[in-house]
């Protein structure tokens, strides 16, 4: 049998410059301004987190291991659960930062078998 | 106030009879209507029965090929509706007897009924009069004058007669619709009221005026004031009763008819079962698709199919298990795997398909037959009076090159009966004097219509029979079933009360109208 588990996992990850700009490579979506029954990542469609939508290949996030579908609970020890989309997307890009450490929260399948033998 | 003593016979709205119109009759198929009769809008069912008359044709030869062997459109169907046609001899000659005999005995009892009304009505209307009248006549002289005042109440009372009597014939004066079962218990009640107001009004001006000759004038011409005055509030309270109550809507009726189920909703008000049934009737006629039973021909026979399957053999020994043998009978058959289901829908489907092709000859037959007619404008009348026809011949000029495509489309839709050669020439000369369209003529033949557009000979319902468990004069309540039968078919109407609205209010501000962007936007940083 499967079970769907939810684990946190911390990511680091290293901005790329680009002309004038440092980017993260990844897409977000979500906030407590937003609508949450449209997020088609979430489990609780009343989830107004904020959420990895997309990650461009190649790019410092997915060279970091975030994946899609990702739910970033902190960025640098900022909480990002109740924050608007535009306050995320500031915490995100600071000038002054060239590493963000985000704690994201993922679900993923994992047969019980393994489990039991990895716990 | 006539119409008020209605007499117990069955329902037969346009069967009534006079004496003199019966003449012998043979066994067929038409039936002759003699025209209308004397005492008003009844027309006469006479018993002739002549054969299929021949008429004369066209004096067009290539329309005589065609009609040649349908002289009569309504001939052809003796294949199709082989049953019913012997059903409906045999049930004519008993409709005819039972018409005899019921003819003699209803037109007294109604008549009584009218009579005992009028004479009442008369009585009353001339009381105030006698009461005002019969002092001065008896004893003249030993009266008290009395001026002005008096000749002011015998105004009142003139005009206040007149009221009455206007009212009166608004109300009550009216051809009477139908022949019900029983009486209507309002009106009996009504005139029973009247009767006793009248006469106790006649006992105290008997007992009091007339027995010691009293001599104040004014206090009996007000004495007929007050019963002037009462009587007016009775007609009031005849209108309330009989006209008003059943006004406002409280149950909607179901009506199906048992042969093909076609249905109708109606909303009636508080009525005697006999009086829902009639208003049902009316609309009956205005409302159902007339009653072909040309059409289900098909179901009968399929139902023929069905029986006709199986048989049951006893071979256990003697005992005769009726139910069980029925038992087996309709087990068997619920097992055993037939495809009718499959033969109907072939036959429906091909069926369609067919009337409507025949349907796109028939419209395209007409549109060009109609653009063969012009009509001619006044100044065009003088210039060429040789060509000129009237729409009787224009008619005739065009109805053969529509009159094949027209027959077939009828015989596929199993009209051809209730639509004669005559009565389509007619329609046509209509629809040509007053401009209407090909379409317009058409909508006559492509869908039935109602009962009341046929010629009364088709209409196979005439005579009715209310058939009810509760007593037929009592009212309409929720849940009540009765049927109005007649020869062929029957009604089963279904009443059901109209359920109690609860209606509350909401206040809406419209300020309070407020609205906000929902988004899911997605940034990439």
């Amino acid at each position: 049998p499967f079970y769907l588990f939810s684990f946190q996992q911390r990511i680091e990850i290293h901005k790329l410059r680009q002309g004038d700009n440092l980017i993260l490579g990844f897409s977000i979506g979500g906030g407590i301004d937003q609508d949450p029954a449209q997020n088609p990542f979430s489990e609780d469609k009343t989830d107004k987190g904020i959420y990895v939508t997309r990650v461009t290949e190649g790019g410092p996030a997915e060279v970091a291991g975030l994946q899609i579908g990702d739910k970033i609970m902190q960025v640098n020890g900022w909480d990002m659960t109740m924050v608007t989309h535009d306050q995320a997307r500031k915490r995100l890009t600071k000038r002054n930062e060239e590493v963000v450490r985000l704690l994201v929260t993922r679900q993923s399948l994992q047969k019980a078998v393994q489990q039991s033998m990895m716990s | 106030m006539s119409a008020a003593m209605d007499t117990e016979s069955t329902y037969s709205g346009y069967s009534h009879y006079s004496g003199h119109s019966k003449k012998a009759h043979r066994q067929g198929r038409d039936r002759h209507k003699s025209p209308r009769s004397k005492d008003g809008s009844r027309s006469e069912k006479s018993v002739t029965i002549q054969t299929p008359p021949a008429e004369p044709l066209l004096g067009n030869d290539a329309s005589r090929a065609e009609e040649g062997q349908d002289d009569n459109w309504g001939e052809t169907t003796t294949a199709i509706t082989g049953t019913s046609e012997h059903s409906i001899s045999q049930e004519d000659i008993a409709r005819i007897s039972k018409d005899l005999e019921d003819s003699v005995g209803l037109d007294c009892k109604r008549y009584l009924g009218l009579t005992v009304a009028a004479v009442l009505g008369l009585l009353v209307f001339l009381t105030p009069i006698a009461f005002i009248l019969l002092p001065q006549i008896l004893w003249r002289d030993d009266l008290e004058p009395c001026g002005t005042v008096c000749e002011g109440l015998f105004i009142s009372v003139a005009f206040k007669l007149l009221i009455l009597l206007i009212g009166t014939w608004a109300l009550f004066f009216r051809q009477p619709k139908a022949d019900i079962p029983r009486v209507f218990v309002f009106r009996a009640l009504l005139l029973v009221l009247i009767f006793l107001f009248v006469f106790s009004y006649w006992l105290f001006y008997g007992v009091r005026i007339l027995d010691s000759k009293d001599t104040n004038y004014q206090g009996i011409v007000q004495y007929a004031v007050s019963l002037v005055d009462a009587l007016l509030f009775i007609h009031y309270l005849a209108i309330v009763l009989l006209e008003l109550r059943q006004l406002q809507p409280m149950f909607t009726v179901k009506v199906v008819r048992s042969t093909d189920g076609e249905s109708r909703y109606y909303s009636l008000g508080h009525l005697s079962i006999q009086r829902a049934a009639l208003v049902v009737l009316e609309n009956y006629y205005r409302d159902f698709t007339v009653y072909n039973p040309a059409l289900l021909t098909a179901s009968k026979s399929r139902a023929a199919k069905h029986m006709a399957g199986l048989k049951v053999y006893n071979v256990d020994g003697p005992g005769n298990n009726a139910s069980g043998q029925s038992r087996a009978m309709i087990a068997a058959a619920a097992r055993r795997r037939d495809s009718s289901h499959n033969e109907l829908y072939y036959e429906e489907a091909d069926h369609e398909r067919r009337v409507k092709k025949r349907r796109a000859r028939l419209v395209v037959a007409v549109e060009e037959a109609f653009t063969h007619i012009k009509r001619l404008q006044a100044e065009e009348q003088q210039k060429a009076p040789g060509e000129m026809m009237d729409p009787r011949e224009a008619a005739q000029a065009i109805f053969p090159s529509m009159a094949r495509a027209l027959q077939k489309y009828l015989r596929t839709t199993r009209q051809q009966q209730y639509h004669s050669m005559e009565s389509i020439l007619q329609h046509l000369s209509f629809c040509i004097t007053n401009n209407m369209t090909p379409k317009a003529f058409l909508e006559r033949y492509l869908n039935p219509g109602p009962t009341l557009q046929y010629d009364r000979d088709r209409w196979f319902s005439k005579q009715w029979t209310l058939v009810s468990e509760e007593a037929v004069t009592s009212g309409l309540q929720d849940g009540i079933v009765f049927v109005l039968k007649c020869l062929d078919f029957s009604l089963v109407v279904n009443v059901k009360k109209i359920p109690f609205i609860k209606l509350s209010e909401e206040f809406i501000d419209p300020k309070s109208h407020k609205f906000v962007l929902r988004l899911q936007s997605e940034t990439s940083v």
